[in-house]
């Protein structure tokens, strides 16, 4: 389906993004610079304990305060059922969105919401959560999954029967899932392999990092209608999670996207909605909340610590011919971490006849867990590409030869199932083979080069786009995605392409959810592929419709002519019955009153043909055998990007996740004592690699276009993260002669390991 | 309530005079009181840049400073870089080189670089990743970030 072939006059272009001017200039209004009238400040109070009984809660000295208007609990927020919901990339369970908001019996993790107020100012909010009394039994924290799964190990939730291989067992436990993925004869494969090498690997809880804060502002108006202004991935989530939390109707939820200052997965849930619109219903005030930093460690999404073990198995002519791994993922306070997604991912990269993936999903006294670009498959890329280094080494073949020899590519089949369509893996792999990075020899001592590839599947779901037609010839492009790295440039590029007209001319707008259809999140890398699918399609309905209204100015009775005696392309309208006959886009756009009205054009899509997106990563590292400190050389980042449709944003998608990824190899972890609480909650404390930690970022983008996608598109954002803290690891690894099992590689873990390591 | 203060400053060359309490940060007085909201808060302690304005030209966290430190003084926020018709050379570099993503640090890494080129205005790219290492992006990696500065210092080396 794809126009592979076509030359393009908009698409791979660079033009600067609409909303560039407002986002230089300090205009764009995010969530937290939103101001109504007789605004409150709202602040939320905390559970100091990582696992404690709410024995109970005294608000009477904070509702006493001067300035303090309204103070809240749980009890505000009706019971929650014990039933699934649909809302953001995967359904949840409502009761647990509901506790996660606010704690009810039990706060599960230090950080975790018990009790609200909202206030005249901010310091007044403050003050009042100072005088809320509560009286809790604190009980042991569970903080990791080895510790976890144990027997007599506390239970987080001792109603929760876990689930095995999708039977309801009756058994309580943190484990609350095991799944199984197989395919082949695991034993036999293993027994045909010349070298097989088992290892156990833990990587630490590690956060999104985006720079704004979480926040806020609701309006429960006098008519019940309840009015949201905030930062979100998906302003339709927002509205579902929002309405079922509260127990009203999505249609009395409208939810205002602002500008949005990063998400990575990370902005898709509720948190301070529901807490923001039931003190504004008290109240009878809007309410603003934003979160502190502090409040953003400890009491949003972290993605997932884990304990994964591995074992693959290899001839001694480099044939991968047997693969497992256990995957152990921390879901956090409540169940649902990505252990699936890991597990789908962990192979992914290659044919290899016998498989096997268990996955264990395991609740911890940690925040509820969310995703994080690509999640779950960072972790098991770490593990699963590190062992593929290992035995590379071992059999002497060079690292990417033997992702070369045993890459997938078109029909061959994922562990879980599906089997791929076109896609570029093996075209990353030759990309980082044939770039002069690779061919350079790297010298030095302490120094080493690594490489590492990584899949992530991408997702379709729903996207909805409107088109109005101006009359100067200029459209109005409406959309429901959040705009968080230059989506709105990317969508409406796709239209231009399709409307034949200058980019300049498509304006796009993201609209509330009043004013367009269902849209999911912008994430799982669906953004410019889904939305901008739905653009092209709304696109071609602007032209079809426009075909109508160049017939109606050319009809006549002598030669009648209708839509389907005109052709369009190149921005101009011809007639087929008289090639003469040529209206411009603009000519049509100009007379549109007087042949028909207005015009609009819309679609909705749901596409089935996602492209799943492949890379692979060369990086050059220096440790330092003194400190252990870990120094980032040069880094080549190659990817199947299916088309690039602004190349910069494409780049800048990659070049993000690398150093995402290089965050989480080296620095990044939530570090708890013994009690549960995180000692390092600031950014100073928690490393997000700085521009001094860096050199500049090469990209390839390898183009195999996605043949489910009308421009090739495939989802590029989320595949960059993956092979990062394998590709380190394994240049450490080269550099030091010792492997890497433990994430993340701190100056203080790569100094044991030199001197004590194996 | 502590009792306010008043204030007389000048912010983006216009005089200004205004009430605040005496524990109110800069950041908070710009963006609740003065409706300055281009300058952002990402962590309120000074780690992460994104509040970075110029106070009598040196570049400091805005949420480090009393709104009472700047009796006297000149502040100068994002809002006050354009001219009337045209962008700001590392604005519109910013743009070119598409060295924002979700754009929530950008206004407090252009300040920090414009403070960067008024001491240094040909810096080496390890000058750029060394100044702007207060500034935290978590969208792009730097990458555009520091070639958009480095252009930007060219483009204003050859006006000037």
């Amino acid at each position: 389906m794809a126009e592979a072939t076509a030359t393009y006059k908009v698409i791979g272009t660079r033009p600067v993004r609409p909303d560039g001017s407002d986002k230089v200039t300090g205009r764009a209004i995010y969530g937290g610079d939103m101001r109504l009238t007789g605004m409150l400040y709202g602040k939320v109070l905390r559970s100091p304990h990582a696992h404690a009984r709410i024995v109970s809660i005294d608000t009477s000295k904070a509702e006493a305060l001067p300035g303090v208007r309204a103070v809240m609990t749980a009890q505000d927020i009706p019971e929650p059922e014990d039933r699934m919901a649909a809302a953001g990339e995967v359904a949840v369970n409502l009761k647990y969105l509901c506790q996660n908001v606010m704690a009810r019996q039990k706060a599960l993790y230090k950080g975790h919401a018990v009790a609200a107020v909202a206030a005249t100012s901010v310091h007044i909010a403050e003050e009042a959560l100072g005088l809320i009394e509560v009286d809790y039994e604190v009980l042991p924290p569970v903080m990791n999954v080895l510790d976890a799964i144990q027997d007599d190990a506390p239970k987080l939730h001792e109603e929760l029967m876990a689930m095995d291989m999708g039977q309801k067992t009756d058994k309580v436990s943190n484990a609350v899932n095991h799944f199984q993925f197989k395919m082949g004869d695991l034993a036999a494969g293993f027994a045909a392999a010349d070298v097989v090498i088992e290892r156990e690997f833990n990587t630490g809880t590690v956060h999104q990092g985006y720079i704004e804060p979480h926040n806020a502002t609701v309006l429960w108006n006098e008519d019940g209608h309840v009015h949201v202004w905030t930062s979100t991935q998906g302003s339709f989530v927002i509205q579902k999670q929002t309405a079922e939390i509260l127990g009203i109707p999505v249609s009395q939820v409208t939810v205002t996207p602002c500008e949005i200052g990063g998400g990575f997965g990370g902005k898709i849930p509720v948190y301070l909605e529901p807490l923001a619109a039931v003190l504004s219903k008290k109240s009878g005030r809007p309410v603003k909340i934003i979160m502190t930093r502090i409040e953003e460690f400890e009491g949003t999404g972290p993605t997932p610590a884990s304990h994964i073990r591995v074992k693959m198995g290899v001839t001694n002519d480099g044939r991968i011919v047997a693969a497992e791994a256990d995957l152990k993922y921390e879901a956090g306070a409540f169940p649902g971490s990505p252990v699936t997604a890991g597990a789908m991912c962990i192979f992914a990269p290659y044919t290899i006849p016998n498989m096997q993936v268990d996955g264990y999903d395991v609740v911890v006294n940690k925040p509820k867990t969310q995703a994080y670009r690509a999640p779950g498959a960072s972790n098991a890329a770490f593990a699963s590409e590190t062992v593929i280094d290992e035995l590379a080494e071992r059999i002497g073949m060079d690292p990417l030869e033997i992702r070369s020899l045993n890459g997938t590519k078109e029909g061959e089949r994922r562990v879980d199932g599906p089997t791929f369509p076109r896609v570029g893996f093996l075209e990353t792999v030759h990309a980082a083979l044939e770039h002069e990075h690779y061919a350079t020899p790297l010298s030095g001592p302490n120094r080493g080069r690594g490489v590492a590839s990584g899949f992530w599947f991408n997702v379709g779901f729903q996207s909805s786009v409107v088109i109005n037609v101006n009359s100067d010839g200029t459209v109005n492009l409406v959309e429901g995605s959040a705009d968080i790295g230059g989506t709105r440039a990317s969508i409406a590029m796709q239209a231009a392409e399709k409307l034949g007209i200058p980019y300049e001319d498509v304006k796009p707008m993201v609209a509330s959810t009043d004013g367009i259809g269902y849209t999911d999140v912008t994430g799982g890398s669906r953004t410019t592929f889904a939305t901008g699918y739905a653009a092209h399609d709304a696109a071609l309905d602007v032209i079809e419709q426009m075909k109508g209204r160049a017939a109606r100015r050319w009809d006549s009775e002598e030669t009648p002519i209708g839509p389907e005696d005109v052709d369009y392309a190149d921005g101009v309208f011809q007639c087929k019955k008289d090639a003469e006959k040529t209206l411009t886009f603009k000519e049509v756009a100009a007379t549109l009153a007087r042949t028909g009205g207005p015009l609009t054009g819309r679609a909705t899509v749901q596409p089935r043909g996602v492209g799943g997106a492949f890379a692979t990563h060369v990086v050059d590292v220096e440790v330092d055998p003194d400190t252990g400190k870990v120094s980032i050389l040069r880094y080549t980042a190659t990817q199947d990007v299916g088309t690039a449709i602004h190349p910069s944003y494409v780049e800048g998608q990659i070049q993000g996740g690398v150093v995402q990824g290089i965050g989480w190899a080296l620095n990044e972890e939530f570090v708890y004592n013994d009690d549960g609480n995180m000692a390092n909650a600031s950014f100073l404390d928690y490393r997000m690699p700085t521009s001094l930690d860096l050199p500049m970022i090469e990209t390839v983008l390898v183009e195999v276009p996605n043949p489910g996608h009308p421009y090739g598109v495939r989802g590029v954002g989320e595949v960059p993260i993956v092979p990062p803290p394998a590709a380190v690891a394994n240049a450490i690894s080269r550099a030091t002669g010792k492997r890497m099992t433990d994430l993340p590689m701190s100056p203080g873990y790569i100094l044991d390991k030199i001197h004590n390591g194996a | 309530m502590p009792q306010k203060v008043i204030v007389q400053t000048t912010i983006n060359g216009e005089e200004k005079t205004f009430l605040c309490e005496p524990r109110q940060s800069l950041l908070e007085v710009l963006r609740e009181d003065l409706g300055l909201t281009g300058t952002k808060e990402g962590c309120s302690n000074g780690n992460c840049g994104a509040c970075s304005v110029q106070l009598d030209g040196v570049l400091v966290d805005s949420c480090l400073v009393l709104a009472v430190e700047t009796e006297g003084k000149k502040v100068s926020t994002i809002e006050g870089l354009a001219t009337p018709s045209q962008l700001h050379p590392l604005q519109q570099k910013f743009l070119e080189h598409a060295a924002l993503q979700c754009g929530i640090c950008t206004p407090g890494f252009i300040i920090a670089a414009k403070s960067l080129l008024e001491k240094n205005p040909r810096p080496t790219e390890h000058e750029v990743r060394y100044w702007l290492a207060g500034n935290l992006c978590r969208c792009t990696g730097y990458d555009k970030i520091v070639r958009a500065v480095l252009d930007a210092a060219e483009t204003m080396e050859a006006k000037a």
